[in-house]
């Protein structure tokens, strides 16, 4: 499924045009990274949590040379899904 | 930002969208997502990410409280892999 098959599905769901519907379905995930941009995590019930975290610089190495590296202190985001969707997933009702 | 602040910003920020409309588009977004995944599908937003399921192994746990011996089943988990541009833009604008 990809961005083309939701923008479907909020046609067929609305009534809007395609063309609205599909600037509606890109508006929100610009709302999403724009808020995660922030540093700000979104939380949508029955689906999972949005969250950015901080990561620490830590000492790595080069896989290819063995040559010791630093890797610097980075954001990374990550999602956290709700029990409910962890469920749904595995046939549980 | 919780998911009815989401539909508030949505239907501020679109104009002539209500709120009805906008908590529609929402969900309808959200649901289809879950209903994917639910069949196995993959998910991706160019720009945003991809969701998938991931198997988890059948194995064996111990109960931390009695030290029972427990066999926790194979499992599936949704998985989300941030995408190119939003894992910059989140790292503030560095790769």
């Amino acid at each position: 499924m990809t961005k083309a098959d939701l923008i479907e599905r909020v046609y067929l769901k609305t009534g809007f045009s395609k063309k609205e519907s599909a600037e509606i379905v890109e508006m929100v995930f610009d709302l999403m990274k724009d808020t995660l941009e922030e540093g700000e995590k979104i939380k949508i019930a029955g689906f999972g949590n949005f969250v950015v975290k901080g990561k620490a610089s830590r000492r790595g190495r080069n896989p290819q040379t063995g040559e010791e590296i630093e890797i610097s202190s980075r954001k990374i985001l990550t999602f956290k899904p709700s029990q409910v969707l962890k469920g749904a997933i595995n046939g549980e009702s | 930002m919780t998911k009815s602040e989401l539909i508030e910003r949505l239907s501020y920020n679109a104009g002539e969208l209500n709120k009805k409309e906008a908590e529609v588009v929402v969900n309808t977004i959200f649901d289809s997502i879950g209903n994917a995944l639910v069949n196995g599908d993959r998910v991706e937003i160019r720009g945003f990410g991809s969701f998938t399921v991931r198997e988890r192994e059948a194995r064996e746990a111990r109960n931390p409280k009695s030290g029972e011996v427990v066999s926790i089943p194979a499992k599936k988990t949704p998985f989300f892999k941030t995408g190119k541009e939003l894992r910059a833009r989140v790292n503030n604008g560095t790769v």
